[in-house]
């Protein structure tokens, strides 16, 4: 049996902002490797600043690592590869002056589709994420959640075989995110891409994903790998399921350290007594 | 229109009334030289008279000329150095401090200086003019192109834009509300520069006309020119106005 090619492939990557020896260098990511199967769906999780981010846009090829090679598809990475690769971002960057249909359009544009498609395929990406009602109206118009439909629906119109999310869900509240998170699990399932987002929300982390890859406090390095055993699409009960539960806590003691880290506090007194941090605060007045 | 604005509104209007009231009264007797201050009502007639013979197009003609002329080298200039600042981080970090401390000159006092390189015709007005209205452009611009926000430029970059296409499609839509000010306040000022140099020294022009009236004593004539003056001067602001409330709707 021969190995299939991993869609992406990352490989001792390392990505430092500012010289060697300057005392502000800044190295979010440390030798990173992960290897992602076609059709795979990773979550990347972390405590801020861990590079997860970072990671998601040198696969992208928004920015070039200090050291090591991302390759997708085999190839290695010179660059946006708009054409394979395509992004939903955390905040909102839709056009403001441009309708949702202009802002689909314009991406194509930009992708190099036809003129004479791009109408008909901007309607049926905005019909698969519920947006019909909306092609005419303005960012501005949108709630959240409708906001981070239609970039969704601006990248999978452009029809790659990978998706790259960056926190596409953070902005939203958490009901919100609950229903967009399943209408996800579905829609993705249906198109079999390859998906890599970066999250904060443990849950989230869980439902989604095939595995979920834990990164250390920076400068950030893959922990951990952890595999949730669980066909897509996933149903509302597997939300409220022990199985996911089990996982969650899992994570959670995983990233309780590398946050504490990130915060700058050592282990804590309480931490070490089991008194919950309110009540410590509390007695510091 | 809600009570409120329409009480806003209805104060504003009592305000001038008030004003024009109390101009009628006081000449009204006679107590009023009207050499300083004429009355009212020769002031309306001297208007209507300019309006009915016409005799304010040669000035107004010279005025706008000037203007338009002024405007179009500043905007020209100003949004083409503002673009290629923005272009380097380097450029605006030399640049932007510069262009803001000539900002604040008051560069009015060239104007001397103006007079005898282009002489008092219309050349030393459009030289003016342009000169004052090209710091609001270019500033504008540099900060309106460099300030795009970060996202709209990554995402349109992961989609595959071309440099080309994201100048056209990001850079200059998410621009366009702040370069549309600086416009603005480049054809406001230029205006205002252009009938203040006129009174100084020129051969015509509305600011000329003005002067001429006051020097010889013809003030209810003065009066209604400068009545004039600000009918123009609202219209214009009225008509910049609407085109950028129209520009940042479309885009915002």
């Amino acid at each position: 049996m021969t190995e299939t090619t991993p869609a992406i492939r990352v490989e001792g990557v390392t990505q430092a902002y500012g010289a060697e020896g300057d005392p502000r260098r800044v190295v979010a990511l440390q030798n990173a490797s992960l290897s992602i199967a076609p059709g795979e769906l990773v979550a990347l999780i972390g405590p801020s600043g861990c590079g997860k981010s970072t990671l998601l846009h040198l696969m992208g090829g928004l920015a070039a690592p200090t050291t090591g090679q991302v390759w997708i598809d085999g190839e290695p990475v010179r660059g946006p590869s708009p054409q394979k690769v395509a992004f939903v971002f955390q905040e909102s960057a839709l056009f403001p002056w441009r309708t949702v249909l202009e802002n689909l359009k314009l991406g194509m544009d930009f992708q190099g589709v036809p003129k004479a498609q791009r109408d008909r395929r901007a309607r049926e990406s905005l019909h698969a994420v519920g947006l019909s009602d909306f092609t005419d109206h303005y960012p501005n118009q949108l709630s959240g959640g409708m906001k981070q439909r239609a970039q969704l629906a601006r990248a999978l119109v452009l029809k790659t075989d990978i998706l790259l999310m960056d926190e596409p869900f953070a902005a939203l509240d958490e009901q919100t995110r609950m229903v967009l998170g399943e209408d996800l699990s579905v829609l993705l399932a249906r198109t079999g891409k390859t998906i890599v987002f970066v999250t904060h929300s443990l849950v989230e982390a869980v439902f989604l994903a095939d595995r979920v890859a834990v990164f250390t406090a920076r400068p950030g390095q893959i922990k951990n790998i952890i595999s949730v055993d669980e066909a897509h699409p996933r149903s509302r009960s597997f939300m409220t399921s022990d199985k996911l539960g089990r996982l969650r806590n899992e994570l959670y003691e995983l990233l309780h350290d590398e946050i504490r880290k990130t915060m700058g506090l050592s282990k804590s007194e309480a931490a070490a007594s089991g008194k919950p941090l309110a009540a410590v605060q509390e007695g510091e007045k | 229109m809600n009570s409120s604005r329409l009480a806003q509104r209805l104060v504003q209007l009592g305000f001038l009334g008030a004003v024009v009231l109390a101009w009628y009264l006081t000449t009204m007797q006679g107590h009023i030289n009207p050499l300083l201050l004429p009355p009212l009502g020769s002031v309306y007639r001297e208007f209507v008279s300019l309006l009915e013979t016409g005799q304010f197009w040669p000035d107004l003609r010279t005025t706008l000329y000037e203007l338009a002329i002024a405007f179009l080298l500043a905007a020209g200039a100003g949004t083409l150095i503002g673009y290629t600042v923005s272009r380097s981080g380097y450029a605006i970090k030399v640049f932007d401090p510069l262009f803001a401390g000539l900002y604040a000159i008051p560069t009015i006092l060239l104007f001397p200086l103006y007079v005898l390189f282009f002489g008092i015709g219309p050349a030393s007005k459009i030289a003016m003019g342009a000169t004052i209205a090209f710091f609001p452009v270019v500033l504008h611009t540099t900060s309106g192109l460099s300030y795009v926000k970060e996202a709209y430029v990554t995402a349109a970059r992961s989609m595959g834009a071309s440099p080309r296409q994201m100048f056209w499609n990001v850079m200059l839509p998410a621009a366009f509300p702040v370069l549309l000010t600086g416009l603005r306040m480049g054809l406001i000022l230029a205006f205002l520069s252009i009938l203040g140099t006129e009174t100084i020294a020129s051969f015509s022009g509305l600011g000329h006309q003005i002067v001429e009236l006051g020097e010889n004593m013809d003030t209810a004539k003065m009066f209604a020119y400068i009545v004039f003056v600000i009918c123009i001067a609202f219209l214009l602001n009225a008509a910049v106005s609407f085109a950028e409330a129209r520009g940042q709707r479309d885009l915002a």
